[in-house]
C-alpha cells in the first residue's frame, strides 16, 4: 500500500485531473439517472467535443511556447466558409477542397507566426487582430448567409462511423477488434519499456503494481470499445483524434524539436544561447496551430453540414481553458497534450451533463467559468504549499 | 560602546531542514559588522528573521534592538524601528524615476496627492548624502547598476535608518563602484549608522569592517574582532569551510599547445544605438590547454565581446575575423558556434543559462540533443545515462536528475550550466564570471574542473571581475578598457596593480 501512496503523491497533478473527470462523470451519471454513460451519449460527447480537442492540442503547444492564440475560433469559421465555397460554389471534389483548406490554414498560421516570431508583435495583439480579420473575412466569403448543404462524403469525416465490415448484428465487430489491437500494442509497449528500465537501472514500480496497472488500463480500453460497439461503432473523428493525441504526445516527449518547444517557453534566452532557433520554433508552432484550426473548422462544418457566419464563436476560450485545466502554464514551458485532452473532456462532460439536465446556457457558462477558476486556483494553492 | 542588536538562540526550521540552529549575533552601536559563511550557511535566513520577513511566530529565540525586545510580524514593523535591509537582487522599478523609487510606498503626499516638488527636493538631498550627483527624475533603467545600488541606499536613508543590512551589495559592482560603496559605509559609521554587511568578497570586507561573525551550517562559529584577533583571510575561510584551504586556486601543470582560437580586428556596435561602438578592433588568441583571462571594469565590454563572438548573440554590424586551428571560419549564429566547438557559460545563469522549471537532466542535454537522438527522435534512456554520468563527474548535489534546477543552490546550478556545455564537447570554453555569487567550496570545485578541461587540451577564456581569481587561474590575461584590448600580461608578470593600470587606460590617450 505504501508504494501505491508514493506513486500517487508523485503524480498528484496528473491523477488529480483524471480523478476530477471521473468524479464529474459519476456525479452526472447519478444526476441524469444513467443517461450520461449510455453508448449513444458517450458517442455524442466524443463527437461534440472533437473540434475543441483538436484546437486544445494546438493551443497547448502555443501556450507551452509562452504565447497565446485568440484567433482559432475565427480561423475555424473562415476555413469552414471557404471549404463550403470551394465545394458548393466551385464544385471542387471533397479531397481537393479539404487539402486546399488545410493549406490555407497553414498559410494563416504562417501569417500570424511571422508577426509574432520575426517582428516581435505580442501574440495577444496579433491573434486579437486575427480574430477580427478572419471573422470579417468569413462574413465576406459567406455574404452574411449560411452556405449548405455540403456534397455527399464531406460530412463523413465528422458524422459517420467506421464501416461495419463483419456484419455482427447489434455489435460493431471492427470497433471491438481495434480495441483489442490497442490493448495488444499497449501491453507490448509497456513490457518493452519496463525491460529498458531494468536494463538502464531505473527505479521501477513493483511487479504486482505494474501488473495491476496493465490490467486496469486494458479493461478500460476494452470496456470503452465495447460501449462504442454497442451503438454505431467507432466514429471516424475519434480515429483522427486518437492519431493526433498519440502523434503529438510522442512528438512533444520524444523528439528534439518537441524538447525545443518546451525550452523556448521555459526560457527563451537560455534556449537561444543553447543553439535553438527560437524564432523558427515559435513560427512553426503557429503554422501548426493554423493547420489544426483548419481541421477543427472542417470537422465543425461537416458536423453541422453547413458553413455559418457565427461558427467557431468562443472556441478559442474553450481551447485555452482546456489546455490550462490540463496543467499548461500561461508563463510557458509547462503543459502536456494528454492533459489538454482531459481538460477538454472535463469541460465537455460538464456541458453535456448540464444540457441533459436541462440547465440553461446561462448557468452553464457561469458554472464552466467557476470550474476553470477552481482548477487553476487549486493548482496554485497546492504549489504554494509545497514551497 | 553599547550593543545595538542582539539576537539570541535563534532557531528556524523549514520542512526537513534546520536552517538556523541556536544562532547568536551581537552587533555594537556604530560599527560595520560582517556576516560571512558559505551559501546555505544561513546568512540570508538570519537577516530575514531580523527584518520580519519570517514573522516572530515562525522561529524560536529572542531579538533585542536598542535594548527592546522585538517581535516583528512583517517587514514594516522592523523598518519602523530603523532596520532596513537591501537585498542582493535590487528592488527598484526600472520604468520609474529615482525620486519615485526612493519614496515608493512612502510617498510624500497630503491626502493621497503626491507633492512632487517636495519629493524631488528630498530625493536630491538624499542623493547628495550618498554622493550621487544626478537628476532625481532620471529613470532607473537609464543608470548603471552601481548607481542603482546607491539609490537603494538613498531609499534606506529616507526611512531614517539606524541599522542598515546589505546583502552582497558589491556582487554586481566593479572595483571602483565597490570601493565607493564601502567608503560610503565608513562615512555612515562616522555618522552613527550601524551596518551589517554580507559578502563573499573577503578582501573587501577586511578593509572596512570592525568585526566578523562566521556562520556555518546554520550555526554561529565565532565572532572575530578585527582589532583584537589579528584576522587573516585564511582564518576566515577556515571558519567558513571548517578546514584549511591552502589552495583556493588549485595547481595546474598542463602543456600548452598551438593556437586554437584567434580573433582579429573584432568590431561590434550597440544593438540599441547603431552609432555607438562597443568593441574596438579587439584581437586576441587562445592556445590549446591555456586559460586566458579577460579583465575589465564594468562597462568595458567584456560580456559584449564574448557574446558577439559566440554566434553574434550580441550587437550589430559585427566585423572581424575568427580563426580556428589556423583556418578562418564564419560564425553567424549560436548553432554554428556550437558546431565549431565553442561554448559560452553566461554570467547570469538564471536568465541566460538555465531553464529553471526544467529538470537537471533536461538542462544538461539541451545544448547537444543531437548526441542523444537519431533523426530527431530522442533516446531517453541514453539521455538519463549521460545526465547521470555528468551529475557524477561534475559532483552536482541533487537528490535525482529529475529535480528542477530552480531548487538547486547557486553553486550546483553553476555546475549544471558548466556540465551542459561540457556535454557539447567543446574545444574552446568562454566562461563569463563562472563563480559569481557562489560559495568558497563550490568555487574551488569549479576551479578544479576548469583546470581539468585545460589539461584535456581545451582552450579556456575566463572573464572575471575578481582580479585574484584571474591571477590565480590564468596563464595570460588581457585587459579590456572602453571596448578595446588595452594590455596583455603573462601570469608571472601580473599583479593587481598592473592589471588595474591597464584596465583604466583610456583608448583615446
Amino acid at each position: 500500500m505504501g508504494e501505491v501512496k508514493e506513486v500517487f503523491s508523485q503524480n498528484i497533478r496528473r491523477f488529480g485531473m483524471v480523478i476530477a473527470l471521473i468524479g464529474i462523470a459519476i456525479l452526472f451519471q447519478i444526476l441524469t439517472d444513467g443517461i450520461l454513460l449510455t453508448p449513444l451519449n458517450i458517442t455524442n460527447i466524443v463527437m461534440q467535443n472533437s473540434y475543441i480537442i483538436v484546437l486544445a492540442i494546438g493551443m497547448t503547444l502555443i501556450i507551452i511556447t509562452g504565447e497565446i492564440d485568440l484567433s482559432v475560433g475565427s480561423v475555424a469559421a473562415f476555413i469552414g466558409a471557404i471549404s463550403a465555397y470551394f465545394m458548393i460554389n466551385l464544385d471542387m471534389s471533397v479531397t481537393v477542397a479539404v487539402i486546399l483548406s488545410l493549406v490555407v490554414g497553414a498559410l494563416i498560421g504562417a501569417w500570424q507566426g511571422f508577426w509574432v516570431a520575426f517582428v516581435n508583435v505580442p501574440a495577444f495583439i496579433v491573434t486579437l487582430a486575427g480574430m477580427l480579420i478572419f471573422r470579417g473575412l468569413t462574413l465576406i466569403v459567406l455574404g452574411g448567409r449560411t452556405l449548405s448543404p455540403f456534397p455527399e462524403g464531406f460530412s463523413t469525416i465528422s458524422s459517420d462511423f467506421l464501416p461495419d465490415l463483419f456484419g455482427g448484428g447489434n455489435l460493431h465487430i471492427l470497433t471491438l477488434l481495434l480495441g483489442g489491437l490497442a490493448v495488444v500494442v499497449y501491453l507490448f509497449n509497456e513490457v518493452k519499456l519496463r525491460r529498458d528500465y531494468i536494463k538502464y537501472n531505473y527505479n521501477i514500480i513493483s511487479f504486482p503494481l505494474f501488473l495491476g496497472k496493465l490490467i486496469a488500463i486494458s479493461i478500460i480500453i476494452l470496456i470503452f470499445s465495447y460501449v462504442l460497439a454497442l451503438y454505431a461503432g467507432m466514429p471516424n473523428v475519434l480515429l483522427i483524434l486518437l492519431l493526433l493525441i498519440i502523434g503529438y504526445s510522442y512528438y512533444m516527449n520524444n523528439t528534439t524539436t518537441g524538447r525545443h518547444i518546451y525550452a523556448v517557453g521555459g526560457n527563451t534566452h537560455a534556449a537561444q544561447l543553447s543553439g535553438i532557433k527560437t524564432k523558427k520554433v515559435t513560427f512553426w508552432v503557429f503554422v501548426n496551430m493554423g493547420v489544426l484550426s483548419a481541421l477543427a473548422g472542417l470537422i465543425f462544418a461537416g458536423r453541422l453540414n453547413a458553413a455559418t457566419p457565427q461558427a467557431g464563436n468562443l472556441f478559442e476560450l474553450d481551447a485555452i481553458a482546456a489546455a490550462v485545466i490540463g496543467g499548461a502554464s500561461l508563463a510557458g514551458g509547462v503543459g502536456t497534450v494528454i492533459g489538454a485532452v482531459i481538460g477538454a473532456l472535463i469541460m465537455g462532460v460538464l456541458n453535456n451533463g448540464m444540457s441533459i439536465l436541462g440547465i440553461g446556457i446561462d448557468w452553464q457558462q457561469a458554472i464552466k467559468g467557476l470550474v476553470l477558476l477552481a482548477a487553476v486556483a487549486l493548482d496554485m494553492i497546492s504549489k504554494n504549499k509545497s514551497k | 560602546m553599547a550593543t545595538i542588536l542582539s539576537m539570541k538562540n535563534i532557531t528556524k526550521t523549514f520542512p526537513g531542514v534546520k536552517a538556523l540552529d541556536n544562532v547568536n549575533l551581537e552587533v555594537e552601536q556604530g560599527e560595520i559588522h560582517a556576516l560571512v559563511g558559505e551559501n546555505g550557511a544561513g546568512k540570508s535566513t538570519l537577516m530575514k528573521v531580523l527584518s520580519g520577513v519570517h514573522p516572530s511566530n515562525s522561529y524560536s529565540g529572542d531579538i533585542f534592538f536598542q535594548g527592546q525586545k522585538c517581535e516583528f510580524k512583517n517587514i514594516n514593523e522592523s523598518e519602523e524601528l530603523g532596520i532596513v535591509i537591501i537585498h542582493q537582487e535590487l528592488a527598484l522599478i526600472p520604468e520609474l524615476s529615482i525620486a519615485e523609487n526612493v519614496f515608493l510606498g512612502n510617498e510624500q503626499s497630503t491626502k493621497g496627492v503626491i507633492n512632487w516638488p517636495e519629493t524631488i527636493e528630498k530625493t536630491r538631498a538624499l542623493l547628495d548624502k550618498v554622493g550621487l550627483a544626478i537628476n532625481p527624475q532620471t529613470l532607473i533603467k537609464h543608470i548603471g547598476v552601481g548607481k542603482q545600488q546607491l539609490v537603494e541606499i538613498a531609499k534606506a536613508l529616507s526611512k531614517e535608518v539606524k541599522l542598515l543590512i546589505l546583502d552582497e551589495p558589491t556582487a554586481a559592482l566593479n572595483e571602483e563602484d565597490s570601493e565607493n560603496l564601502l567608503n560610503l559605509l565608513v562615512e555612515f559609521k562616522n555618522q552613527g549608522i550601524t551596518s551589517i554587511l554580507i559578502s563573499h568578497k573577503l578582501n573587501e570586507l577586511m578593509a572596512v569592517v570592525d568585526s566578523i561573525t562566521i556562520l556555518r551550517d546554520g550555526k554561529t562559529i565565532e565572532t572575530l574582532s578585527m582589532e583584537k584577533d589579528g584576522v587573516t583571510e585564511q582564518r576566515i575561510i577556515k571558519g567558513m569551510v571548517g578546514r584549511d584551504m591552502d589552495d583556493l586556486y588549485p595547481e595546474r601543470i598542463s602543456p600548452i599547445g598551438d593556437t586554437v582560437l584567434e580573433i582579429q580586428e573584432w568590431n561590434v556596435y550597440s544593438p540599441e544605438n547603431p552609432q555607438h561602438q562597443i568593441i574596438h578592433n579587439a584581437s586576441f588568441s587562445i592556445k590549446k590547454g591555456e586559460i586566458v583571462g579577460i579583465a575589465g571594469l564594468m562597462g568595458a565590454g567584456r560580456t559584449e565581446l564574448a557574446m558577439s563572438i559566440f554566434g553574434k548573440s550580441y550587437g550589430r554590424n559585427i566585423s572581424g575575423r575568427i580563426f580556428k586551428n589556423g583556418q578562418e571560419i564564419k560564425i553567424d549564429n549560436v548553432n554554428q558556434a556550437i558546431e565549431q566547438g565553442m561554448a559560452y557559460v553566461s554570467e547570469d545563469r538564471k536568465k541566460y543559462g538555465l531553464i529553471l522549471n526544467d529538470s537537471v537532466r533536461e538542462n544538461l542535454t539541451l545544448a547537444n540533443l543531437n548526441k542523444i537522438s537519431n533523426h530527431w527522435i530522442l533516446h531517453k534512456h541514453e539521455e538519463v545515462e549521460q545526465a547521470e554520468s555528468l551529475k557524477a563527474s561534475m559532483n552536482i548535489k541533487t537528490p535525482t536528475i529529475e529535480q528542477k534546477t530552480v531548487n538547486l543552490s547557486g553553486g550546483n546550478q553553476q555546475k549544471v550550466v558548466l556540465g551542459k556545455w561540457i556535454f557539447t564537447d567543446p574545444d574552446v570554453l568562454i566562461l563569463d564570471e563562472p563563480t559569481r555569487g557562489i560559495d568558497v567550496g563550490a568555487k574551488n570545485e569549479i576551479y578544479k574542473k576548469i583546470n581539468d578541461l585545460a589539461s584535456e587540451g581545451k582552450g579556456i577564456l575566463m572573464i572575471s571581475s575578481e582580479l585574484p581569481e584571474l591571477l590565480g587561474m590564468c596563464d595570460r590575461i588581457y585587459t579590456l578598457a572602453e571596448g578595446a584590448i588595452s594590455g596583455e600580461v603573462n601570469r608571472k608578470d601580473a599583479d593587481q596593480e598592473k592589471l588595474m593600470t591597464y584596465m583604466t587606460r583610456s583608448r583615446r590617450s
